[in-house]
């Protein structure tokens, strides 16, 4: 005998299932099972072909911490993370200032600013390999104009990576000031009128009101900041390739050249679970303490 | 007037970093017009001569439009799918009450602090083992899985601010879970499926690191790949490679001012959306 009632929670259970096994599937073997099978085949050398067997132990991990090279992708993801929240971050905020309220032209402003986001990574990476070419590149020409020897910015071990800084400045501080303005936009009228009317000048303003009342959103653009520079590839393949002599690779850059392309699927793997520990460290401590009452 | 000097000073710097935004582009796009020759003696300036053959040359090649039409296809096979999927299981965890059911959301949410990159040598192997790697599932499914957890983020909030009123009136009309998911909750959540879209649209069309370890057949390239290669070829012909570049590079620009409104909004509003 089947009641109405049970037909009812007989369809809500079939809906349930039919609507969350698919995506649990796609997502379960796609995302989750591949971090912890990675953390598995860390502890194995393997070529990736019959079953992992060369069981290791910690051999991997004691070898990427000896590995000079990794050191310093290591330590440049860093510095790329300090100059983005010490220099990209305070320049975006103070862009989003400028143009946040309603002055002449700022909607171009805001679209010029915010273009280089969208553009692909492999896209700014090439047209600032070209920017940087010691023969044909613009660098050049404005070497050449004042009669000087151009420099290879990114044929050279000690310009190489400021040129990476620049494009990665170009690129990001957009999508960080479009952020800032989103926040300064909700900030009630009535508290902005308020300290106009205390005499309040535009600095004392921003300082003392705009940015308290944004900090979380503040908050916000610098996680997204780190976990983006932590994870930066697509756009040093175009323009460094992580040369000369491997000065400019970031972790994950790194992974690619001596993990995946020399099928080292144990260390690869190691690599990878660096990655995640950092991420994943960060972004715990992150929510935990500074992200929290947000 | 004081405040005349300030936005005197405020516009020059604002227009100044404007041209910095602009002339990295304006020179790609100038650049695939020149001869090489040109290019060396005259890389700012406008070209001395027009060539527009870089440009038509790439227009009636095959491969251009192949890899143009593979990214198409990945870019809407994912997006359709991660809103499909997106959007069902955050109406299950909108609507419904059942055991587990958050920690089954909280499941999903630990895979927005999972990096790709971590996961890339595994979800090789997996593909492989599927047998996948020679068809566009080997980039989409892996697409689809890490976008799903944001997706669902963001409709979950959307889903719960619809009127609980509409709900349960269509339940009292004997509507079933299923019915009011595609008859109401989808046709009224028209802004965050926009806002999504955006966010899947522009990241697969744009991903290089995951066709890069996916595909391995030139049939199935996407165009970041095809440019990589085409800049293999030509290396330092810069004028065939910007032309390339800017080819790429005019579409995004159209697409992005036409649809500005939704892709500012997609792409900043989900991320402080949360």
């Amino acid at each position: 005998m089947q009641s109405p009632k049970f037909n009812a929670i007989l369809s809500k259970y079939s809906t349930l299932v039919i609507f969350i096994i698919p995506a649990l599937t796609i997502f379960t073997m796609f995302v989750v099972l591949p971090i912890i099978e990675a953390a598995y085949y860390s502890f194995y050398r393997w070529d990736g072909y019959g079953d992992p067997n060369k069981y290791v132990g910690l051999k991997n991990y004691k070898y990427l911490f000896k590995n000079k090279t990794f050191i310093l992708s290591l330590k440049n993801n860093f510095y790329i993370i300090a100059i983005s929240l010490f220099l990209q971050l305070p320049f975006a905020l103070l862009v989003a200032l400028m143009i946040s309220d309603k002055i002449r032209g700022a909607n171009f402003f805001r679209t010029v600013f915010f273009l280089p986001y969208i553009l692909a990574e492999i896209v700014t990476g090439l047209i600032w390999a070209y920017i940087y070419d010691g023969n044909y590149g613009m660098v050049a020409a404005i070497w050449n104009f004042f009669g000087a020897e151009p420099p290879h910015m990114i044929a050279e071990k000690e310009t190489a990576m400021i040129a990476l800084y620049i494009v990665i400045f170009w690129k990001y501080f957009g999508i960080h000031m479009m952020i800032y303005i989103a926040g300064l936009q909700n900030i009630s009228k009535e508290v902005l009128e308020a300290a106009r009317v205390d005499g309040a000048g535009p600095v004392t303003t921003a300082w003392r009101i705009k940015i308290p009342i944004i900090l979380p959103t503040i908050r916000l653009s610098v996680f997204l900041s780190i976990l983006g520079a932590l994870q930066l590839f697509d756009i040093i393949m175009p323009l460094t390739g992580g040369g000369p002599s491997n000065q400019t690779h970031s972790m994950v850059t790194y992974l690619y050249y001596f993990g995946v392309m020399r099928m080292k699927f144990g260390f690869g793997s190691a690599i990878g679970v660096v990655i995640f520990l950092i991420c994943f460290t960060i972004a715990l401590t992150y929510q935990r303490t500074l992200m929290r009452k947000d | 007037m004081f405040s005349n000097f300030r936005s005197y000073y405020m516009y020059l710097f604002l227009f100044l970093l404007a041209g910095i935004i602009f002339i990295p582009l304006y020179v790609s796009i100038a650049g695939g017009f020149k001869t090489i020759g040109d290019l060396r003696t005259n890389s700012l300036g406008l070209p001395t001569e027009w060539i527009v053959s870089n440009y038509t040359s790439l227009l009636v090649d095959n491969k251009f439009w192949l890899f143009t039409w593979n990214s198409v296809l990945y870019a809407a096979g994912t997006t359709f799918l991660v809103i499909l999927l997106a959007s069902m299981t955050a109406f299950v965890f909108a609507h419904m009450k059942f055991i587990g059911s958050r920690f089954l959301f909280n499941y999903f949410i630990l895979g927005l602090t999972f990096p790709f990159a971590t996961a890339i040598l595994p979800l090789f192997l997996r593909v492989r083992d599927l047998g996948l790697l020679g068809s566009v599932w080997a980039v989409i499914l892996p697409q689809i899985a890490f976008g799903l957890a944001f997706a669902i983020i963001l409709f979950r909030g959307f889903f719960r601010q619809m009127p609980s009123e509409l709900f349960d009136a269509a339940f009292v009309d004997g509507c079933t879970y299923s019915q009011f998911y595609f008859r109401f909750t989808l046709p009224l959540s028209t802004p965050i499926i926009a806002t999504v879209a955006v966010i899947n649209l522009v990241g697969s069309w744009n991903n290089y690191l995951l066709p890069l370890i996916m595909i391995n057949s030139e049939s199935l390239y996407s165009w970041p790949l095809g440019i990589m290669v085409f800049r293999g070829e030509y290396i330092t012909d810069w004028p065939k490679i910007l032309a390339f570049v800017s080819l790429t590079l005019i579409p995004a620009v159209v697409f992005f001012l036409a649809l500005q409104r939704f892709i500012v909004a997609g792409l900043t509003g989900g991320a402080v959306k949360e």
